[in-house]
Parts: C-alpha cells; sequence; structure tokens
C-alpha cells in the first residue's frame, strides 16, 4: 500500500427513493453512515467536498456535523456531480493539503421530468418555449441513431431495464423493487421512442457519502480499504452528441465518456478487459447500451450478443449496474456518481447489499455523465 | 407572412422564404446554429452570418410523449404528442419539430423547412421553425 495512494475507507448511503426529510437531513444520514463505517468522527475530517443540483448548500452540513473549521468544497456537475465531487478529494489527498476527505452527494427532487433553464445553458428562451429542452427527447434521439448505425434492437434496450429492475429488487436500498419482464417493457408507455416509460429513471431521492484517506492511513481505518487507481473528468470535444444541443456536427460520437474512460484506464494502468464490475449511467436503457462501447467494456454493436447471452448479468462475465443503476435507483443527481462508486466498493470488499458478484471481483469501474456534456470515471482496485 | 412573429428572431435569415441562420466560421469552415460569435471547434471570433439551406433529411428522431415543463406552452385544445428530430441540412445537422405523420418518419426521410405557429408563456402567439414532409424528393 504506497502511501501517496488515495483509498475508500468507509461509505454509508440512505435508500433511494422518496424520503420526508429534507435533501440535507439524507445528507448528513449519508455523511454520519460513512464516518461510522469509517471508524472516525466528523472531527477528524479535514476537508470535506459536497454536491447537490437543487437541494440545497453542501457546505451548510457544517452547522449539523460540526463546526471544525475545515474547508468544504462544492460542486455542482449535473449528472457528473459525484464524479466530479470525488475528482476534487482524491486531489487535495494527492496533493498533501488533506488527511482525511468526506464526499458527499445528496438531492431531493420533484415528481415528474427535469427542468432545466435555457439561459443557463447559454441557450435563447426559443429553445425550452418551443419544448426541446426536455432531456428525455435527447437520450431517445441519441439511442436511435446508434440503433441505426450498430443494430441494436428495441429488445436490447428491454433486456438492460428488465436486468436493472432484477438487480434492485435484491438491493435494500434501492428504489424500484419490482422485477419487469423484457415484454412488459417493450409494451410500456413511449415516453420518448424508441424508450418506454421502464426504459427511463426518474428524478428521485437520496444521498450517499464516502471517506477517503492516503495508503498510510487506510490500512488503520478499513479492514479491505478500496482503491480509486484513477479518477478523471473530461468536457466536451468538438463533434459531440450531448443533451440540450440545437445543432450537430457530422459524425458525432466524440464523445467525453470516451475520453474519461481512456484516461482513467490509462491512469490506472488497466485495461476495460481487466474490469470485474461495472456501474455505467443509465438514466435510460440506451444510454447504459452507449456508454458500454464508450467506455471500452465492449465494441460498438456487440452489446446486442452480449445482452442476449447475459453478459452483464451479475453472474455473468462482465456485470454491469449490479445494484440496479439509475434504472431501480432514481436519479438524485448530486448522490448518483457516488451510489456507484458506493457498490463497486462493497462489490470489491465482497460485502454487497444486494447481489454479490462471485469469485470476489478485484478491480472494478464508474462512469456517470452530466449535461451539458461532461463524463467522470473511477477504477477501483482491491 | 410578414405579419408573423418570430419565436426570435434572431434565429431567421428570412421568414418568407422561410430561412434559418447560422453562423459559419471564416476560419475552419464550421457551420454552427444559432448564430454564435466564435467558433467552437477552433475558438476564434470570425464567425460570419450564413443561412442555412432549407432542405436535408432527417438523422434521428423521437416522438414527445409528455407534456413539456413550462416555459412551454400546449396547444390550446390541450397536448399531442409531437415529434422531433434531427435534420441533416448538409453543413450542420439542426434540431427541430417534425411536421410529418409518424408512420412517415424514418432516418433519411426528405424534409423541407416550414414554419409552424407556437404559443410563448406570455400568451403571444408566434412562429418557430419546423419541418414538414419534402414531397419533391420524397
Amino acid at each position: 500500500m504506497r502511501p501517496e495512494d488515495v483509498y475508500v475507507v468507509g461509505g454509508g448511503m440512505t435508500a433511494f427513493g422518496r424520503h420526508d426529510g429534507t435533501g440535507l437531513d439524507l445528507a448528513e444520514q449519508a455523511v454520519r453512515g460513512a464516518l461510522d463505517d469509517a471508524g472516525v468522527s466528523w472531527a477528524d475530517v479535514d476537508f470535506a467536498v459536497g454536491g447537490s443540483n437543487v437541494s440545497g448548500k453542501p457546505d451548510s452540513l457544517v452547522s449539523r456535523l460540526g463546526l471544525t473549521g475545515i474547508a468544504f468544497s462544492t460542486v455542482k456537475n449535473g449528472c457528473a456531480t459525484g464524479g466530479v465531487a470525488m475528482a476534487t478529494a482524491v486531489s487535495a489527498l494527492q496533493a498533501g493539503r488533506a488527511d482525511l476527505v468526506a464526499v458527499v452527494g445528496f438531492d431531493k427532487h420533484e415528481r415528474g421530468a427535469f427542468a432545466a433553464d435555457a439561459a443557463a445553458y447559454g441557450l435563447g428562451s426559443w429553445y425550452a418555449t418551443t419544448g426541446m429542452m426536455v432531456t428525455t427527447q435527447y437520450f431517445a434521439m441519441k439511442t436511435r441513431r446508434y440503433q441505426h448505425e450498430h443494430g441494436i434492437s428495441d429488445r436490447t434496450l428491454a433486456r438492460i431495464s428488465a436486468r436493472a429492475f432484477r438487480n434492485g429488487e435484491a438491493h435494500p436500498l434501492a428504489w424500484r423493487r419490482a422485477p419487469l419482464t423484457e415484454e412488459e417493457v417493450l409494451a410500456a408507455a413511449p415516453v420518448n421512442e424508441p424508450l418506454t416509460q421502464y426504459m427511463f429513471c426518474q428524478p428521485s431521492q437520496g444521498a450517499v457519502a464516502l471517506v477517503l484517506a492516503r495508503g498510510d492511513r487506510a490500512g488503520d481505518l478499513c479492514d479491505t480499504p478500496v482503491r480509486l487507481a484513477a479518477v478523471t473528468q473530461r468536457t466536451r470535444r468538438f463533434g459531440s452528441f450531448e443533451v440540450f444541443s440545437p445543432w450537430l456536427s457530422h459524425d458525432p460520437w466524440n464523445s467525453p465518456s470516451v475520453d474519461a474512460a481512456a484516461a482513467a484506464f490509462a491512469e490506472a494502468g488497466l485495461s476495460p478487459a481487466d474490469v470485474q464490475v461495472a456501474q455505467l449511467q443509465d438514466t435510460d436503457s440506451g444510454s447504459e447500451m452507449i456508454h458500454l462501447a464508450e467506455t471500452g467494456l465492449c465494441k460498438h454493436g456487440e452489446q446486442e450478443q452480449l445482452l442476449a447471452e447475459g453478459a452483464t448479468d451479475v453472474d455473468g462475465a462482465l456485470p454491469v449496474n449490479t445494484d440496479g443503476g439509475c434504472l431501480a435507483n432514481g436519479e438524485p443527481v448530486g448522490a448518483s456518481g457516488l451510489r456507484q462508486v458506493h457498490e463497486v466498493v462493497r462489490q470489491l470488499q465482497g460485502r454487497a447489499p444486494g447481489r454479490q458478484v462471485p469469485g470476489g471481483p478485484r478491480v472494478g469501474f464508474t462512469h456517470v455523465y452530466g449535461a451539458p456534456g461532461l463524463s467522470a470515471c473511477a477504477v477501483l482496485t482491491v | 407572412m410578414s405579419d408573423v412573429t418570430p419565436v426570435d428572431a434572431g434565429l431567421f435569415a428570412s421568414l418568407d422564404p422561410p430561412r434559418l441562420l447560422g453562423s459559419r466560421c471564416g476560419e475552419c469552415a464550421t457551420v454552427v446554429f444559432p448564430t454564435a460569435q466564435s467558433c467552437p471547434r477552433c475558438s476564434r471570433a470570425a464567425m460570419a452570418p450564413h443561412a442555412l439551406a432549407d432542405r436535408g433529411t432527417v438523422w434521428s428522431w423521437t416522438v414527445q410523449g409528455f407534456c413539456p415543463k413550462p416555459p412551454y406552452v400546449p396547444p390550446v385544445d390541450g397536448f399531442v404528442p409531437f415529434p422531433v428530430g434531427y435534420v441533416d441540412l448538409g453543413e450542420v445537422i439542426v434540431e427541430g419539430h417534425l411536421l410529418v405523420d409518424r408512420a412517415l418518419l424514418e432516418i433519411g426521410t426528405p424534409v423541407r423547412l416550414a414554419l409552424e405557429p407556437v404559443r410563448t408563456a406570455d400568451g403571444d402567439e408566434v412562429v418557430t421553425y419546423a419541418f414538414t414532409l419534402d414531397e419533391e424528393a420524397a
């Protein structure tokens, strides 16, 4: 265990779904859970990072957790908030500016699709007035084009959803716990064709926290510390296909997920073939399908066969979204990326709350994607 | 057509006939929509107004199945799911409403630019751009 490496030494999370308390209530609960898991107190934490899209100022948590005077950075990067929060924490640890860092992400969304402010994205009000500032439209159109170019059937999209709900059924903290058949997924109301109601996640509520430490302390704080072998984030380059885009260039597949994933594997000195459990951004089943290839975990078009063979099941060759992902957990935007990390940490520690990947996985991967086109990835190892 | 009010005057090079206004980079020839002051590809501020082609083909599409949140205003008679898509205009791919029967929609369907009445949150009757089936090319 090299002293300069960064490890997850504690994790805590609320159930995902709908809750009575405020977003800050959920965040406090998650932080206290993570501190307990690491066997430390808030007074031991010397730097914190928090993210929430709509549910309060993360740094106001100090009034609940203890006014210890520490630096507390807040981040706000759409669906990629959790990944960026973790990257910020890792930078502080690697720079030697902190020894024990708490990372927290939370959100408590209202029912219904996300609303977005056109001006906040640098777009004219016409774009929202004409009903095009809708995230689900983007996911549907990117999915349809991808299916067209790579020969992916709607059945594969349904298989992704059915697997997500199977995994959610077994996970005590998941929101959607009722399994659905592929036929039920395909026959559900079309939200944005080709994606049906059960191919989309819904805004939900929840919080996740992690405690991070360097290698010189991690072994004292945790029986099985999980190394963050790489944490990367990238924004989009020219020629990508992003949410809230009135126009595209031709062949727009230059995704920030490709760049962030490639950088993460390079930094970790590992390859996608080494991954034994992966959590991928699945705001919808089309996104998971595309992200499987964009992150390098399979070739473009190969998803059709992988899903048909059950390769992404918990007992398959490449288990994906083992806790049910966004599809079964919904998406509290600020918490979602850290949920992925929490799940991979538990899988690598051999104490997954839901379905445990068999065989003692040693390499995990997480990926988030957020508006207006950024991605954060992590490679975790034990 | 002179009495119609566009949802955003900056979107149009002309309303009759309808033509969209983008920007073209004088350095790297990248075309964007709507207009922009600088080029997202090469970063340089050499953008000039550029009228876009008024015919193209559907590049991808969906049907908006639920009523978007405000400031979108549904029609007076209530929300009806509407097709929306990306249209390949040659120099650039533009997103817009598709005034095309669902049964005729597929990737590659030829379309041409048209105007569509919409309402704003203030209750104003305005027009936006949309794409309709290009009968000549179909």
